[in-house]
């Protein structure tokens, strides 16, 4: 199938109807449909990770089942709902951080969420995924692009704030993906390649800042890990070294599905949360990857011609830093699993057993096709 | 500023396009970055990381082989293996590990050598949930205690493994031996794939003898395992080959009679089989329990017996040399009958002494007054020295020597007994060496009673009485009867090598056999009170030797050293006369004198073997006959 044809696809209706089904369930067939793929075939992974435990299996169903309705529910949103919303939404997100860091409640030395009377335990981070790439296109949609540095500089605050807030929690997968969906806003925005290049000049300065003042000695203990994972084979370094094993051993066509010894031996930590990639590349092999990276790649594509096919400044600078949120996660994931990266708490996209991400990414897909579901039909 | 749609010129959407570009370019990057990652892991390394994942993933196990067991020659088990219980504890999984060893010490007697060790493994690099022990060998009580508490204790694991136990440890403490724990001397020495698993090996007596016949050969498994350790499946196993089953000559009835008759006093009674060269009996008393020294023994236990007076970790039936005295005799009867130093009817005038020459030292007969006109006949059964003190004058060193050595002594003659002295047969040589003195004749009529320099040991003089039993044939004395199995005994005896003792007159034996007999049941034997009443013949020699050191600066009351000072009581003998079963060799420290002391307990012995044992056997058969009732 041809690129663009596959791109293109809704846009063509054979029918002659200007909105058939997919339209008036503000769905977009093509995602959906690859979205699907990607968690069936997440489950029998997930089953495989969890070591069979057919448990884990449903309650990663049920979540997905409301990941979906979160989706759907945010699809049949009109996008001037969530950019009407932006503001006060992205003031109760830094409220609710603040709150979690006063008086949260969390599990292993970190404060994460906010158990609040009559509501549900969450994560006010995990919506700051959305709320500040929406907050981010709000502010720079209302300007002229591309942005002034005046504007530039207060976008990078909308982001900075909840990300220091964070990383206080701390929280460095989340504050990572929150920040890089702000940034993507910004870049998407137009800001200048002579700002971009200043940044990361600052960035390369600043690192070793970061190194000396900000970093906790357990987050400098992952990226030493990462430099030498032999250098403490049983401590940090252990799931490096076997997560690194597991994908190593899968080979060119795997070991066969549930015959991950990795995994089901329990040498692999996390196996069926953020490390479940490791789990498809040892039973599924190089291929099982490449199928794997393809369905993602595709589904950013989907999202990306989305993004440019949006009639507004607001809606494509949201959906690309949508879209980018969703490949940062991938790219963050896969990369610390196979060692590229230090390891931050980032699940893998819609396979990691996890309800919260899940519906978070849910949503975004969600916004995404009540962005490309919700176009006037100008001249149509 | 107005919304969107009016400002959504034209160029705002070119230029997020061209961003969207870049964006696709730096996304097609990095995910083919990612993808080569894979490659490199999949593709390049695949073998490394295969090599690793199967080394995680498939450990191999070794497999001590279960040691053999030990029966006596009754089919009574004399050394098995028992399960022993050691609390383990795993790092990862301990909730609060002070608290959890806290609480253990309230459930367990936990010291502080164990908590320092368990603390040093603590430290030590290791795979996580590899377990660390803290506590060997609980007991009963402490089992039950903690299965209670389990449930409060996440991380703390029972395992089991076998180890060697003895039933009547005391009993057969010097002659089976004990196993321990391997240290580090040898660890040198043994096959380090044959022991992986193995953490006992034997240290002394038979189970150090046949430590490689006991111990069996190593197998293994090839186990997946988890990252615990937890083994999950077995894939291939290659049994370990268990040890040998040994039956041993010793008789525990015997053992156990020979060990209540010295109870309360110390001394080694040596029981041998003459015509096997089965060793039925081999007690050194006081004896030990061999089982504190298996799984280590504690300091203070350890102290305990190793300062004891009474010796009890000391080998007296293997170890204790003693100057053999009167008991020499029958064989000194033989050297001289044979090189002609008397014959049977050779009489001698004893007036209570004897003397080198006219104006020479005097040597003293035990009997002051003399035995007067005595063959040798008498001279055995009165144990007259001065007899004795002659015949050895005359035949010189050389010929005692060349004689007693066919005898055994001076060498270890048995097979298969472990850390047996060899005592001492003065020579010429010998006197040169280590006095750089020569032979006097005065050294010799010391040796024609067993004194002076002589030394022996119980084992060596029941293996000589043995001989004199199998009228010069020599049968060695050993403790293996039988390998359970088809492994023939003879593979594993070492080969003795003994020309029997050919007598230029057979009929010697005989003679002189019949002047112990005449020692026990003549009317002036020295023994006549132990050999009376006995519907059988029996054959023996009484002996006494004197005890000459004490330790200076050790303070004893007035009565013990009395009793300390008294003579070593000895006694060998066989019986029957005719076709004999039983020889032994019985000596009791400080006991006084032989035919008082010693020969009772020889008495004893005989009895059991030749009419109280067999009768038991009889009615043991008839029972089994009547269980099986009418075929």
């Amino acid at each position: 199938m041809a690129l663009n044809e596959f791109i293109g696809s809704s846009e063509a209706n054979p029918l002659g109807r200007p909105r058939g089904i997919w339209s008036t369930l503000h769905l977009d067939p093509i995602l959906l449909f690859l979205l699907l793929a990607l968690v069936s075939a997440g489950l029998f992974v997930l089953y495989s990770g969890a070591d069979r435990n057919i448990e884990v299996v449903k309650a990663q169903g049920v979540r997905l089942g409301v990941a979906f309705v979160v989706m759907l529910v945010f699809a049949q949103l009109d996008p001037s709902v969530f950019r009407r919303w932006a503001p006060w939404l992205y003031g109760a997100g830094v409220v609710a951080l603040i709150a979690v860091l006063v008086v949260g409640v969390g599990a292993k030395g970190a404060q994460r969420w906010l158990a609040l009377p009559g509501l549900p335990r969450f994560q006010p981070s995990e919506l700051m995924k959305l709320v500040v790439p929406m907050m981010a296109a709000w502010y720079l949609s209302r300007h002229y692009l591309p942005p002034r540095f005046r504007h530039v500089a207060v976008g990078l605050a909308i982001v900075l704030v909840p990300m220091m807030m964070i990383i206080k929690q701390p929280d460095l997968g989340t504050s990572l993906l929150v920040g890089m969906a702000g940034v993507f806003v910004v870049f998407f925005a137009g800001i200048s390649w002579k700002l971009i290049a200043a940044f990361i000049a600052m960035v390369s300065v600043s690192a070793p800042m970061m190194w000396f003042f900000v970093m906790r000695d357990y987050q400098k203990q992952r990226v030493l890990t990462l430099l030498d994972p032999q250098s403490d084979p049983l401590g940090a370094g252990w799931n490096i070294i076997q997560s690194k094993t597991a994908i190593g051993s899968g080979g060119f066509d795997g070991k066969g599905w549930l015959q991950g010894t990795q995994s089901h031996l329990e040498f692999l930590p996390e196996s069926h949360t953020d490390f479940i990639v490791a789990v498809l590349a040892e039973e599924f092999g190089f291929i099982g990857m490449l199928i794997l990276m393809t369905v993602y790649f595709l589904i950013i594509l989907r999202c990306l011609y989305i993004a440019v096919t949006a009639q507004d400044s607001f809606s494509r600078l949201l959906a690309g830093a949508l879209t980018m949120t969703f490949f940062i996660y991938i790219f963050v994931n896969v990369g610390m699993v196979s060692g590229l990266l230090p390891v931050v708490g980032v699940p893998l996209p819609l396979i990691s057993y996890g309800g919260t991400s899940s519906v978070t990414l849910m949503a975004a897909f969600g916004v995404l096709m009540s962005i490309h579901t919700h176009r006037r039909m100008i001249g149509a | 500023m107005p919304w969107g749609e009016f400002k959504d010129t034209a160029a705002e959407r070119r230029l997020f396009q061209r961003r969207t570009l870049v964006v696709m370019a730096l996304i097609m990057l990095m995910i083919g970055g990612l993808i080569a990652r894979m490659y490199q892991l999949q593709i390049v390394e695949h073998d490394i990381y295969t090599t690793l994942s199967d080394k995680n993933r498939v450990q191999v196990q070794s497999v001590p082989p279960p040691r053999g067991l030990i029966y006596d020659r009754n089919h009574i088990l004399l050394a098995e293996n028992r399960p022993v219980f050691s609390v383990t504890l795993v790092p990862e999984r301990v909730d609060g590990m002070d608290h959890t060893l806290s609480q253990l010490g309230d459930i367990l007697d936990v010291s502080g050598e164990d908590l320092e060790r368990f603390h040093r493994r603590l430290q030590e690099p290791r795979r996580p949930f590899q377990e660390i022990p803290l506590r060997y060998d609980l007991n009963e009580q402490e089992m039950a205690r903690l299965a209670v508490h389990r449930h409060e204790l996440p991380g703390v694991e029972v395992k089991a493994e076998l180890v060697r136990f003895y039933p009547h440890s005391t009993l057969t403490s010097h002659s089976l031996g004990f196993v321990g724990r391997i240290n580090r001397d040898e660890l040198q020495r043994i096959d380090p794939v044959n022991y992986a698993g193995t953490n006992y090996i034997g240290k002394s007596g038979i189970e150090r003898f046949y430590e490689e016949l006991l111990h069996g050969t190593v197998g293994y498994q090839h186990v997946e395992t988890n990252a615990r350790g937890r083994t999950l499946r077995v894939l291939e196993r290659e049994n370990p080959v268990p040890g040998e089953d040994l039956q041993l000559h010793l008789d525990l009835r015997l053992q156990k009679r020979a060990y209540d008759l010295l109870d309360g006093r110390r001394g080694a009674i040596v029981a041998i089989e003459p015509a096997t060269g089965g060793i039925l009996a081999l007690a050194s008393v006081p004896g030990f329990d061999t089982n504190k020294f298996v799984t280590g023994i504690s300091v203070k236990d350890y102290r305990e017996l190793s300062e004891s007076r009474d010796k009890p970790l000391f080998n007296r039936a293997l170890r204790g040399q003693y100057p053999p005295g009167s008991t020499l005799k029958p064989m000194l009867a033989i050297a001289a009958l044979d090189s002609g130093a008397t014959d049977r009817d050779y009489t001698i005038w004893d007036p209570g002494y004897f003397q080198l020459n006219n104006s020479g030292r005097r040597y003293r007969d035990w009997k002051r007054a003399g035995h007067g006109w005595v063959d040798l006949m008498d001279a055995m059964a009165e144990s007259c020295d001065v007899y004795f003190y002659e015949i050895a004058v005359k035949m010189g060193v050389d010929t005692i020597y060349s004689y007693l050595s066919r005898f055994g002594f001076g060498e270890d003659a048995a097979l298969d007994v472990s850390g047996a002295l060899s005592g001492l047969l003065p020579s010429r040589d010998w006197k040169r060496a280590m006095r750089s003195e020569p032979w006097y004749p005065g050294d010799s009529v010391n040796l024609g009673i067993g004194q002076g320099f002589m030394l022996a040991t119980p084992l060596q003089l029941a293996t000589a009485t043995s001989l004199i039993a199998n009228r010069g044939t020599w049968v060695e004395p050993r403790l293996l009867r039988e390998i359970e199995g088809d492994t023939p005994v003879a593979q594993y005896l070492p080969d003795g090598g003994h020309e029997p003792l050919t007598l230029k007159n057979p009929d010697d034996w005989e003679f002189v056999v019949e002047t112990m007999a005449e020692v026990m049941h003549g009317r002036r034997g020295t023994a006549r009170r132990a050999g009376s009443d006995a519907p059988y013949r029996m054959a023996g020699k009484t002996g006494t030797a004197q005890v000459f050191s004490l330790a200076e600066d050790e303070e004893y009351d007035a009565e013990e050293i009395r009793e300390r000072l008294r003579d070593h009581a000895l006694f060998v003998g066989f019986a029957p006369v005719k076709n004999p079963k039983i020889a032994v060799a019985v000596i009791v420290e400080n006991g006084g004198g032989g035919s008082s002391t010693a020969a009772p307990v020889a008495r004893e012995l005989f009895d059991a073997w030749l009419l109280e044992f067999p009768a038991e056997n009889q009615k043991a058969l008839i029972g089994k006959v009547e269980d099986k009732g009418p075929n």
